[in-house]
């Protein structure tokens, strides 16, 4: 089944990897979208997939926290593992995996409730806060964290939606980060935003990985190179290429990722 | 000269040349829909201005006042005050005796048959009541304004020429004297017409009123209104958001698309053969009426909260799964909010449909002929659409008049109806 597979280069293992994929398939309907991915995913550090539209990388992002689940006709195969436990076995319910996986997508996505509300959901939802004070305390950090509290103090009342886009989308990491993860996946989060809310974000990014394991995909190769400590390059449904930021932007051993990141296609 | 190289002049007069046709064929189909709009709008006009015309006159009807003396002899010739007597007294005597007063010249019994056919039966009910609820009246006299009868009513509302031959009206010219008389005393005028909201059907016109309709179509469709805005969302949220994709959700859907376009008498055959035939539920009850005309309202709601929940961003649904909600959560935390005012107007739509039908209340008899008016869901009742079907069968002027009157309570109720639905949907409408 894996013929049409081919061989990654590059190192795919970390020490303590968080996340463990190994012989990774998944298919929609007869689609054979990610043939044969093999990579670990280390702790505290950034994850930037990378490669030309349609390629899987948001496909295999999608698979870390089941999210393929709800695509009709999607079968994901091999063997993903969150701190060594298979997050495709029965035991493992989807609900815990997405609360110890937390998620922010290409587009800002609030609730269309109040900002507070937005960030209260997810503690609300698992019973993390016993009551009022600690929820109040919860949404203060993680809004703090996400370096949206100065901006939004004053109008926690008032809808998510009427933000800007750029603060819509740390909006939507304050709300991640309120559950405690132990991963942050971002699937193409500035993709929406203009080039200062972007660098707010990317720093935000940086902040953040001192706590979390985050998977960010992104088109943009500059964003990959600021913003991430491994770099995996996917080329149709391939993981080519996987291995330091650093070593993959200035010494890229395949030819298909030296020609991406040149520029020569993509 | 080939098409592929004009200069630039020759294809913009090329261009002009189709601009101008382009331009003809946007004002003739501007045209035909203004046409269309402006044709419908008459219809509507002449359909509104018919209806009121008939119609309006009904909240108007015609009262006599007479003095009305209790006498004791008539009333409880016994003196024994007993209810069961006071209750099958001959209370019509009373009103004959004022109007034999109020014209002492009038003798003979044809003439005061004539006399008499003035005022409606309705005294009689009136006036036992009266004593019924306060025996200490009677020996004592009152003025009291009593419902005429249906013709008078009619000569008054001027549907009923006075001036024509004497045999083509059912009025004698005799009984016109008598009512010019009247009217010169100012003891017969148009007053508001308190029978028509407080009766249920009667075969005197002058006595007919819509409540009995009016409450039996409020119960139908609070019954409908409980029961199917509930089922219908919960199936639309079922099928939408948890249902497998397959064969036997296909088949459900296209079997719920085909049933919104079942007659409604059809439905009316199913309600009679299963809620009266099998399970024993009594005829002509708004209970049986609701649950036809939920079976009948089901699948334009169920359509409409689909649609509405399908309507709902799926950023939304991806944001609620991958904070950790489970799937009903999403649902009733995010999506159903969402969709609430889509379903509202699938709601409307069914309502209003339920509130015009009549075809499947005629099959489990909501026809009947019932004067009561019905006090809960399993008394006898009939409907708005379904009075105005029979009133317009009738061949008494009075009840053209009645049947256009049916018909604006029931434009009313309406009215009143989706004007609520709508403060609702707006209530619930929120931007994302």
């Amino acid at each position: 089944m894996n013929d049409a597979a081919k061989t990654t280069i590059g190192t795919i293992t970390v020490a303590e990897p968080v996340f463990s994929c190994r012989n990774v398939d998944v298919y929609y309907g007869d689609k054979h979208a990610i043939k044969n991915v093999n990579i670990d995913i280390g702790r505290k550090q950034v994850l930037a997939m990378i490669g030309p539209s349609g390629c899987g990388k948001s496909t295999f992002l999608r698979c870390l926290n089941r999210m393929n689940d709800t695509i009709v006709g999607a079968r994901v195969e091999g063997s993903i593992t969150l701190d060594g436990q298979d997050i495709h076995e029965k035991r493992q319910d989807v609900v815990q995996l997405r609360a110890r996986v937390g998620m922010v997508f290409q587009k800002p996505n609030p609730f269309p409730k109040s900002i507070y509300e937005n960030v209260a959901y997810g503690p609300r939802i698992h019973g993390l806060a016993a009551n009022r004070g600690e929820l109040d305390e919860i949404v203060n950090q993680s809004l703090r964290r996400a370096g949206l509290w100065e901006e939004v103090k004053d109008r926690l009342n008032q809808p998510g939606t009427s933000l800007s886009g750029g603060q819509q989308q740390r909006l939507c990491i304050a709300r991640t980060i309120a559950v405690n993860p132990e991963v942050i996946l971002m699937d193409e989060p500035c993709s929406a935003l203009d080039p200062i809310a972007t660098a707010r974000i990317e720093d935000l990014i940086d902040e953040l990985r001192e706590s979390y394991a985050i998977c960010i995909v992104t088109h943009s190769m500059q964003q990959a190179a600021r913003v991430s400590q491994r770099t995996a390059y996917f080329h149709l449904g391939d993981l080519v290429e996987v291995g330091d930021t650093n070593l993959i932007f200035t010494n890229p051993r395949a030819k298909l990722t030296e020609d991406y990141i040149t520029g020569r296609f993509g | 000269m080939s098409s592929t190289n004009r200069t630039a002049a020759e294809t913009q007069v090329l261009v002009t040349r189709s601009l101008a046709r382009r331009y003809r064929a946007e004002r003739r189909f501007r045209f035909y829909g203004l046409s269309a709009v402006v044709a419908g709008l008459a219809f509507v006009v002449f359909l509104f201005g018919t209806i009121f015309a008939q119609g309006l006159s009904v909240f108007q009807q015609s009262y006599v006042e007479v003095e009305i003396f209790y006498d004791p002899e008539i009333i409880d010739p016994s003196g024994t005050r007993n209810p069961d007597d006071l209750v099958t007294a001959d209370y019509q005597a009373l009103v004959r005796e004022a109007l034999k007063a109020r014209f002492p010249q009038v003798e003979g019994r044809r003439d005061l048959r004539e006399l008499y056919g003035l005022v409606s039966s309705a005294a009689s009910i009136e006036l036992q009541q009266r004593i019924t609820s306060d025996p200490m009246v009677i020996g004592t006299r009152e003025t009291r304004w009593v419902l005429a009868d249906d013709t008078v009513d009619m000569l008054i509302k001027g549907r009923v020429s006075r001036t024509a031959p004497e045999d083509e009206r059912r009025l004698s010219d005799q009984q016109i004297g008598w009512i010019a008389a009247l009217e010169r005393d100012g003891t017969l005028e148009l007053r508001f017409n308190r029978a028509f909201f407080s009766n249920g059907d009667s075969r005197d016109p002058e006595q007919a009123g819509v409540r009995g309709a009016l409450i039996g179509s409020m119960l139908t469709l609070f019954i409908t209104l409980l029961l199917s805005f509930p089922i219908g969302v919960g199936a639309a949220v079922y099928l939408e958001e948890f249902a497998p994709r397959n064969r036997l959700t296909d088949i459900i859907e296209v079997n719920i698309n085909n049933l919104a376009a079942v007659p409604s008498i059809v439905f009316g055959l199913l309600g009679l053969a299963v809620f009266i035939g099998f399970f024993g539920l009594p005829r002509s009850a708004p209970l049986v009426g609701g649950f036809v005309l939920t079976l009948l309202t089901l699948p334009t709601i169920i359509i409409a909260s689909r649609a509405a929940l399908k309507a709902v961003p799926p950023s939304i649904r991806e944001a609620a799964l991958g904070m950790g909600a489970s799937r009903l959560q999403m649902v009733a935390h995010h999506v159903l909010p969402l969709a609430v005012p889509g379903m509202l107007t699938g709601a409307i739509i069914g309502m209003a449909r339920a509130l015009g039908e009549s075809a499947p209340l005629l099959m489990i008899g909501m026809v009947a002929f019932i004067v009561e008016v019905p006090q809960g869901v399993f008394d006898p009742a009939t409907a708005l659409p379904v009075q105005v079907f029979l009133w317009s069968d009738l061949p008494e002027r009075g009840f053209i008049e009645r049947t256009s009157g049916a018909i604006i309570v029931l434009l009313l109720f309406l009215l009143v109806m989706n004007a609520t639905a709508v403060l609702l949907r707006n209530k619930f409408e929120k931007r994302w």
